[in-house]
């Protein structure tokens, strides 16, 4: 034996190498940390920001609006039915419109100024009260409250996300008078020093307010400043009382994009602090995003009708994909004889789960709707085309489930008299459902989100109503995602990520029943 | 009257009238086998209930197949019918006007209200419901007929030594190879619709100019070179690779050599929860973090080299929507189908291979580089092949964040577009099937399941070949 000491892997050379293999060897094992980590941190990156905007769309904000049901309004001669009550939106949403008027008479000057008041509740928000008080025409003029959704742009400007602003407080106003142009001055020891100072910040930034604007609120009231000095500015009122300012400290906002470029004006601004300030707007649930339909306007939204096509597609899916993957799964495992077409069967089976699923749409547009002629739109096309498929990977997973059940089951029922049939259907399928339904509900969560196909078969259409049955027009979750998130306005964004949170909360769903049922059935022979 | 009658819901009747006539017949079937056993014949062959299954066999097989010649052929035929009948006036019509006329018929008649100004157009309709009344009774009369015949005829063979079962589970036999050819009748269904279509467009557009054309401009000048489109597929799924693959191996490595079970019972469903978002989600994702971030980015270079002075104008074209944006977040889809498999092959290398890497005293870096993975090597390969494959038939990242223009540009920021994107926006135009817009759209299909056919086989092949050699 020769001393270790002196053998070549001790040497100074052998020793510095011995290091650096090993500084490899760490260095590989975090490469592989690092793989894993960035996957995982897509993961959390891509939940964060979705689910972040849900939670934004999961509120909204609703207007209050005390009016009194006008019977020339809502009952106009010839018009007295509950089905023209219902039928009659502009007359409901006038007298709304109306009731803001009153509330901002300046809003009254002029036509741009009626507008800017109008664009606060949307024509259709009013639907729900008008087929209330149709079911109960007793009602018309009565008072009643009706409640219906701020405008999507201001709900965003409530939330803050619909423009970047600074905002601070003033120090205490002492004294407003006002003046002859309409304006009223403002005076106060340093009243407006925070202001200056925020103006000098956001300059240091490269942030121009040039054409900008500063709003100040105090009680019910708002209204614009010019002319900044430490201890005096201009105010231009929009809305409420020139008291309201006095001996207060108010609110402050500086809003830096030029009024002509934003969605919401100074002066819907000033109306929507007014109302908040009453105690008229508030912050509440979005259950509409469920239990609503489509709709052109974002505050109005929802998903009801794209939920019950998603269903109606998956009854259709469920129907064709299961048995007969399922079927097909026991003739190829118990049945089959070993041949060429059944070696081709499963060639084509291994190569249908890869194919992608787009082919599956131009299969569906061929045939289903150019050559059998079946509506387009329709959930029935759309199950038959996922159900293609979705019957592969039934397949796949019984075939799977099958093969794990234990010969000796099968020799058993054989050995007591029961034919091939009977030992398959009696006692080999029982010993697998749990696997062949596992298999059966993550084909058709893999079905539940799929898009691509249901493009092309024309499922991409605006739906405005609740399907009734398979062959209404109707539209799928993911679809109604697509066409959301390929919508410009702002306000679809949250909107469209609460829609995804709902869609996946429903595949979460269908894969927590899956380990359920593993983790209750799974049996090890 | 008969239009009255093309009103009928014959989906719901057929069904509902298939499983009337297998439950009437079942009982027939059943309440004969009793009577026999009353009757004192010693003993059934076979049980009651398989009379009953046999008779019920017998009633709706002929059922069965009138409602599905009725569900393919009906429609075909009332149009093909009320096409001959037609005033020579809507002879002017070409072919394509004259199946979107047939369409709002068809359409109209479904909806009931059709009754407009339009007389002619009512007129038609009206004669439609009548031929589609026809064939509605025809087909409810033909099927009762069948069935009723059916079941008389199942009816007289059974006897106390009729063999019931063998033959009920002969017919039962039959529907399982039937539900087993489904595979066989839908790949055949592709590969003919496909071909049919393409053909039809290749008879317009030489297959060489489609090949290799070099200008797409398919909705306004029908220009049909897909080779831009051939070209932005391949570039973002070779960005996605670039993301997908050396994640998705690293991981495979870290989970089957390093990672202890614990972390690999909780690290490996993370990961495939990647492969079970909807790939829309994706779209949305790509959309409004990816492509904005890719963009800010591609500025904040640009700015840079303007301001070092290595360039003198914009670098980078910093699309609001890029190849790179959609080929990013498509990385991370199919990080799992690399993973995934790697994983697998990679378990399945065994275990006497390291052991000997270790005598030999290679560190266990060195024993992953040098034995496991040359050893896995196949079957890497056909992971990544697939992975490939997921990515150019992957269709709403791309729709969403990759853009719309074809062209042939190496930078990644620009938008470029690709087959799926061209197949969604062809298709969901308003063109009828005859226009040369639709039909490139299954030639595009075409192209796009022949490649992915081939790296799927492929791949395939490698890993049953692999496994093959370790087994």
């Amino acid at each position: 034996m020769t001393d270790p000491a002196a053998s070549s892997f001790s040497t100074p050379e052998a020793l510095k190498r011995l290091k650096r293999r090993r500084a490899a060897d760490v260095r590989f094992r975090y490469y592989g940390l690092g793989a894993i980590f960035l996957a995982l941190s897509a993961l959390v990156l891509l939940v964060l920001s979705i689910g972040s905007q849900a939670v934004s769309a999961a509120t909204y904000h609703v207007v209050r609006y005390d009016i009194t049901l006008d019977p020339a309004v809502i009952t106009p001669p010839g018009e007295t039915t509950p089905e023209d009550i219902a039928r009659n939106v502009d007359g409901f949403w006038e007298l709304a419109r109306d009731n803001l008027l009153e509330t901002f008479p300046e809003a009254n000057r002029d036509r741009a100024s009626r507008i800017e008041v109008s664009e606060f509740i949307t024509r259709l928000a009013v639907l729900p009260t008008a087929r209330k008080v149709a079911a109960r025409p007793e009602m018309v003029g009565n008072p009643i409250t009706l409640t219906a959704p701020l405008n999507d742009d201001l709900d965003l400007y409530l939330k803050g996300q619909a423009l970047p602003e600074r905002r601070l407080r003033t120090g205490t106003i002492t004294a407003v008078t006002a003046q002859e142009d309409g304006f009223a001055l403002l005076e106060g020891q340093g009243a407006f020093t925070p202001i200056l100072t925020a103006l000098t910040t956001l300059q240091a930034e490269g942030v121009s307010m040039d054409e900008g604007s500063i709003l100040i609120t105090a009680g019910g009231a708002t209204g614009r400043l010019h002319g900044i000095q430490a201890g005096t500015a201009r105010l231009e009122l929009l809305t409420g009382t020139l008291d309201a300012f006095r001996n207060s400290t108010a609110a402050a906002r500086l809003i830096a994009l030029p009024e002509a470029q934003r969605v919401v004006s100074d002066q819907q601004i000033a109306w929507t602090f007014a109302l908040k300030e009453m105690g008229r707007i508030s912050r509440v649930p979005r259950w509409t995003l469920l239990t609503n339909s489509d709709s052109t306007y974002p505050e109005l939204a929802g998903g009801l009708a794209a939920l019950v096509g998603s269903l109606f597609t998956m009854l259709v899916t469920a129907l064709v994909a299961i048995p007969i993957g399922i079927l097909a799964a026991v003739y190829l495992e118990e049945f089959a004889p070993k041949n060429r077409l059944t070696d081709f069967i499963e060639v084509n089976i291994n190569n249908l789960a890869a194919v992608p699923s787009i082919v599956f749409g131009l299969l569906g547009a061929a045939v289903y709707i150019n050559f059998l002629g079946m509506p387009r739109s329709a959930p029935l096309v759309g199950g038959l085309v996922l159900a293609l498929m979705t019957f592969p990977v039934v397949i796949i997973a019984s075939r799977a489930a099958l093969k794990a059940v234990p010969p000796s089951v099968r020799s058993g029922a054989l050995a007591i008299g029961a034919s091939q049939m009977q030992t398959v259907f009696h006692h080999v399928v029982p010993l697998a459902a749990p696997g062949i339904l596992t298999g059966a509900i993550l084909g058709m969560a893999r079905a539940l989100g799929e898009t691509a196909p249901l493009l092309l078969i024309g499922m991409v259409a605006f739906v405005g109503d609740v399907p009734t049955s398979p062959t209404d027009e109707s539209t799928v979750m993911p679809v109604l995602i697509f066409t959301w998130a390929n919508n410009a306005e702002r306000a679809w964004e949250p909107m469209t990520s609460a829609m995804i949170v709902v869609l996946l909360a429903v595949l979460l769903l269908m894969n927590g029943l899956v380990v359920f049922l593993r983790r209750k059935y799974e049996r090890r022979w | 009257m008969l239009q009255q009658l093309g009103h009928l819901p014959m989906g719901w009747l057929l069904i509902a009238l298939i499983a009337v006539f297998a439950s009437v017949a079942f009982f027939v079937g059943r309440i004969g086998a009793e009577r026999i056993l009353l009757s004192g014949a010693p003993a059934l062959h076979s049980r009651p209930n398989y009379h009953g299954y046999f008779v019920a066999m017998w009633a709706i097989i002929p059922a069965v197949l009138v409602a599905l010649v009725y569900a393919i052929g009906a429609e075909p035929f009332a149009r093909g019918q009320l096409t001959s009948e037609l005033p020579p006036a809507f002879d002017l019509l070409s072919a394509p006007e004259l199946q979107t006329y047939l369409d709002s018929v068809s359409l109209a008649a479904r909806s009931s209200d059709y009754a407009g100004t339009d007389l002619v157009f009512t007129a038609v309709t009206n004669r439609y419901l009548e031929i589609i009344g026809g064939l509605n009774i025809g087909a409810l009369a033909l099927m009762g007929v069948g069935a009723v015949l059916g079941l008389l005829f199942a009816r007289r063979r059974l006897a106390a030594s009729f063999r019931a079962r063998s033959l009920v589970e002969r017919g039962m036999e039959g529907v399982l190879f039937l539900c087993a050819v489904v595979a066989i009748a839908t790949t055949a269904g592709i590969v003919i619709s496909l071909l049919y279509e393409s053909i039809q467009f290749f008879s317009v557009i030489p297959i060489w100019e489609f090949l290799f054309g070099t200008r797409w401009n398919a909705q306004t000048e029908a220009e049909f070179g897909a080779l831009p489109l051939f070209f932005g597929t391949f570039m973002i799924a070779l960005i996605a690779m670039f993301v997908a693959a050396p994640i998705g191996l690293f991981s495979a490595i870290y989970l089957s050599e390093y990672a202890g079970p614990k972390a690999r019972a909780w690290i490996k469903p993370i990961l495939e929860i990647l492969a079970g978002i909807p790939t829309v989600v994706y779209g949305f994702f790509a959309l409004l973090v990816v492509a904005p971030a890719v963009r800010s980015l591609a500025l904040w270079i640009n700015e840079t080299l303007i301001n070092i002075g290595l360039a003198s104008e914009p670098l980078l074209a910093a699309q609001p929507t890029s190849a790179l944006a959609a080929g990013l977040v498509m990385g991370i889809m199919v990080i799992p189908f690399v993973s995934s498999l790697s994983d697998d092959v990679i378990n399945a290398v065994p275990q006497t291979l390291r052991d000997g890497a270790y005598a030999l005293g290679a560190t266990k870096s060195e024993t992953v580089r040098n034995v496991v993975v040359p050893a896995a090597l196949p079957g890497i390969i056909a992971a990544l092949l697939l992975a490939v494959s997921r990515a150019i038939g992957e269709t709403m990242i791309v729709v969403m964040a990759a853009g719309k223009s074809a062209r042939i540009s190496m930078d990644p920021t620009s938008d470029l577009t690709t087959i799926t994107v061209q197949i969604v926006s062809l298709m969901t135009g308003e063109t009828g099937f005859d226009d040369p817009k639709t039909l490139s759209a299954f030639a595009l299909g075409l192209v796009l399941f022949a490649v992915t056919l081939l790296f799927n086989v492929i791949a395939l092949r490698v890993v049953q070949k692999y496994r093959e050699k370790y087994d």
